[in-house]
Order: structure tokens, then sequence, then C-alpha cells
């Protein structure tokens, strides 16, 4: 059927060159949420890399925040087809939490407070492609947009850098997180439009 | 952001099935409890459908539109019972 | 993207505006004209999509308001201000124009005349549109069920079918309706503005004994307070029936 509704815009959209296949350009931060939004206490949080054989590491937010930060300037894309340029963050990258954990594993799984997971092959969180971020545009990041820290993997469609991040487990084999097991694509390369299982 | 009810899932659903299925009883896989389709608790409308049990926030049910396909992911429920008479 | 009509399923089909009608100055009430209608139940709700020129789609559920007794399928829209689809529906769509729908849906948010026990509706804002199918089906089937409706609006101004809740009040036997304001009531009104509370349900609303089938609309804080106070008051929580509208549409 193809009916047409002149006067409906729906929201801004932006079309510019340069974006991923399939993108608009949005200059608000959409919020999306699965569940309710968990609100965690900082003494509360912890992060914990637990490796193939069991083998954990783990920081509270007094260690995490101790780490070396860094502040990136990224590119995001959502599967929900807005994409948003240059956004400001500032968190550890995940080469400094990797650097000591002995592992021979070549997949992850993020965890998250409130039960959300997503998969991420291990080479797409090393060599500066990833961090765990707890400032956005130089402010705290908000319990909306996954405050106290998320996870940010920009190269990959967002729903990968999962909000509310409290872990990271090590795998041999491949498995699908959250929307993946819904029906989302594995791995989420937005330069590909990899959104769907099969795309 | 405020979360809408399995109400809202009926017309994708009508759209897969020939009954009403948010008149159907889910029993939650995670806490047991059971109750009709309508009352799960609907989070996260722009990447698909996420409902919750309102008895213990698990995910009951999950749909998810693609452009050529529907996934639809119950592994939260360990049954549905469907009503045969009316829609 | 297209997909094939399965029999027995679902599809979207097109309706035409042929009238309007403003019931609060948010609010406007569409009436819809839509070849082959199966007709429908109080309480059920459509699914509007709309495409914009450049291909972009949104979708949205709305209650039917009207009975099917009387024969029209007609949507009250209550106007978000930042919303996406909710304005075009009330200011934009011209009488003649065309939108894609999918429906009737919905069979658990229904009422039907052969339910026995006297019912209770409990609306916040425009959660009062399924429920005003309920009380136009009954008033249509000159159903004689005891219907009280709990109607909660922010100001007087904002108050749906004010006018024709009045009238049936007076021809409808057995309905009652109250009317509880939170923001500004009308001069004269005997309470200041207030939520619905424990005291307004058990005042207003069926004890819990009668065991009333009880349906409760509105937005998720609405619907989840006046549900608790329900149970509270000891309903049978399989007796009350609950829809959450969204505010962002």
């Amino acid at each position: 059927m193809g009916i047409i509704s002149r006067g409906f815009g729906g929201r801004r959209r932006e079309s510019i060159p340069g974006l991923p296949p399939g993108q608009y350009l949005t200059h608000d931060f959409p919020v999306l949420s699965a569940g309710p939004t968990p609100r965690i206490p900082l003494d509360r949080w912890s992060f914990t890399i637990t490796t193939e054989t069991g083998a954990k590491s783990s920081w509270n937010w007094t260690e995490f925040t101790a780490l070396t930060s860094e502040d990136v300037t990224v590119d995001i894309h959502c599967v929900t087809k807005w994409s948003k340029l240059g956004s400001t963050w500032r968190g550890v990258s995940l080469d400094t939490l990797l650097a000591e954990v002995d592992t021979a594993a070549d997949y992850t799984m993020v965890h998250s407070f409130g039960g959300y997971t997503t998969n991420v092959p291990l080479e797409d969180l090393l060599d500066s492609k990833a961090w765990i971020a707890y400032k956005f545009d130089g402010e705290d990041l908000e319990p909306e947009h996954g405050g106290p820290a998320r996870m940010l993997i920009p190269h990959l469609y967002f729903w990968k850098s999962a909000k509310w991040v409290n872990g990271l487990t090590l795998m041999n084999e491949d498995e699908p997180g959250f929307w993946e097991a819904a029906g989302y694509h594995m791995y989420g390369d937005p330069w590909l439009e990899q959104r769907y299982q099969g795309d | 952001m405020n979360p809408l009810d399995g109400n809202a899932m009926a017309g994708d659903l009508r759209e897969l099935f020939t009954v009403d299925v948010t008149a159907a009883r889910y029993t939650c896989a995670g806490c047991g409890h059971a109750d009709a389709v309508a009352t799960l608790i609907l989070w996260g409308q722009e990447m698909g459908q996420v409902g919750r049990c309102p008895h213990c926030t698990d995910v009951v049910v999950r749909v998810v539109q693609a452009p050529d396909r529907v996934f639809l992911d119950l592994r939260g429920s360990v049954r549905l019972e469907l009503p045969l008479a009316g829609s | 993207m297209a997909r094939a009509a399965l029999p027995g399923r679902l599809t979207w089909r097109a309706a035409t505006l042929t009238e309007e009608r403003w019931e609060s100055a948010t609010a406007r009430t569409l009436v819809l004209d839509v070849p082959d209608w199966p007709g429908h139940l109080p309480g059920q709700h459509i699914d509007v999509r709309l495409t914009a020129p450049d291909g972009y789609r949104a979708q949205r559920s709305y209650s039917i308001a009207s009975a099917w007794e009387s024969k029209t399928v007609e949507l009250t829209v209550q106007r978000v201000d930042d919303g996406e689809v909710s304005p075009y529906l009330t200011d934009t769509l011209q009488i003649g124009e065309q939108l894609e729908l999918r429906g009737p849906v919905g069979g658990w948010f229904v009422w039907r005349e052969t339910q026995q026990t006297p019912v209770l509706l409990v609306a916040g804002g425009s959660g009062v549109v399924p429920l005003m199918a309920m009380i136009r089906a009954r008033g249509a089937a000159k159903n004689k069920t005891p219907f009280r409706l709990i109607y909660s609006v922010r100001t007087p101004g904002d108050a749906c079918y004010a006018d024709e809740l009045a009238r049936r009040v007076r021809d409808d036997p057995g309905l009652d309706v109250k009317f509880v304001y939170t923001r500004k009531t009308p001069d004269g009104w005997p309470a200041p503005p207030k939520r619905i509370d424990v005291a307004t349900i058990n005042s207003y609303g069926w004890p819990a004994e009668f065991t009333p089938d009880c349906y409760v609309c509105g937005p998720t804080t609405f619907v989840e307070a006046a549900a608790d106070i329900l149970v509270a008051l000891g309903h049978d929580p399989k007796r009350i029936r609950t829809e959450r509208f969204g505010g962002t549409s």
C-alpha cells in the first residue's frame, strides 16, 4: 500500500555524505531502553573480567577511575538509523583493562547491571578501539545514557556499547547476547549494514 | 522513559498469528508467575519489543521486526496458553 | 516493504478521514471510513502507520473511541506537543485524506456484554478513550450492567466527552461518573485539586465484595497507582485489567 502522508515529517532527518549506509544525522542523543534504568551507587559499582578459565580481575569505582583515562571524540551509529558525529567521551581503554589478563579466547560477552548482554570479538576491544566511558560531553555519564559507566565501541552499531556495564567474560566460542539472540547481527558493522542476522 | 504494556503488542503479533496472543496466558520461565501477555511490561520499542514479567522483570518475550522477517523469542516463557474461542 | 497477506492474519488497510471533532483544546476525534471493517469490541485498539514523503515510517497504537453499534471507527487522539505522530493526527491530517491502519486488535482489555458483574472504569487523561467505547457499547445495547467511571483530568477543560457523559448519566440507567481534578477544579467544586487516592476509589468505586471487573487506563504511573489502590482495597488482581498509554507519541 502506498499512502504517503504529506505534512508528516516525523523527526527531522538529515542525510549527509560520509555516514554509513541507511543512517541519518541526529544532533540530540536518543535514549533506547530494553528495561528499567538501573541506579547504581558508586560504592556498589564494580567491573569484573572473567577469563575462559574462570580467573577474575576486578576493579571498584575508586580503582577504576584511578586507571589512566583517555579523552576520545568519536562518531556513533545506532541500528535504529541515527548517527551522531563528534561525540566526546572520557573513559578507560579496554587495552588498559585487558593488559594483565591472560587469555587465549577470541570472543567476549559484555555484561551489564540489569542483565543486558552483548557479544564482541576480543580483537574489537583491543588496539584503541573500545573504552569503558564514564563521562560524556565533559559531564558524569547520566543513568539514562548508561552511567556510571558504559562500553564505548564506536566502530560497531551502538547496541554493542552496553550501558551500565559491570563485566566482561572471555569465551572460546562466539555466543549471542541480548539482542543478537533476538535476531540482530552477531557482529554489527554499520559500514556493512549488518543490522539483522544474515545481513 | 516510561514503558507500555503487552496490549501494545497486539497488532504486531496479530500479523503473525490468527489468534490474539495478548489474551494468552504466559508462564514466566524466571519466577513462574502466570498472567495475560497483555500485562507484560513493554520496553525497548525502537529496536524491538521487549516484554518483561511484571512480577520479576525477567524478559518473557522479544519481537524484532526486520524489513523482511520477524524474530519472535519466547525463551522467557515456559508456556503459552491460548484461548481458542473468539479472538 | 510489502508483505504478502496470509489468510486469517491481519494486514494494513486504508482509512479515510470523513469527520472530525475537537473534544478539548488538545484532543481531536477522527471519524474514519474503513471499507469492509469487521467490527470491534469496546476496549480494542488499532495501529496507525504513517509514511513520510522520504519513506520514513512511524507506527502507533490508538484506542477506538466508538462502539461498533454506531457503525463508525472513531479515534480520539491526544496531542503530545513534542510527539512525532499525534501532532500530525490532531493538526495536519485533513478531511478526505488517508492513512494506513491495522486492526481491530487486543482481546484482553475489552468489555463483553456477557460479563455479569458490575464494572469500574478508572481513566487518567486520554486513557478515557477505550473506557468511553465501553460506556457507548453498553448504552447502545441498553445493557443494564452497573457502570462507574472515575475520570482523572488536570483541569475541567481537559475532559473529553464531558457533555456526552453528562447526558448518558441522565439517560443510561446505572451509569455513574465521578471526575477528579489534579490541577484545577471547576468553580464551586467542594474539594481542592488532588490525585486519585484510596478515598476516591473507596468512595466512588464498587466494594471488593461485589467482585467488579475493573478497567484502568492512563499513563504508566497513573495505572500503577490506581491498580495498587484497587489491590489494597481487596480487589482480586485477576479482575483488574490495565492498559498503559505512552507519553511519547
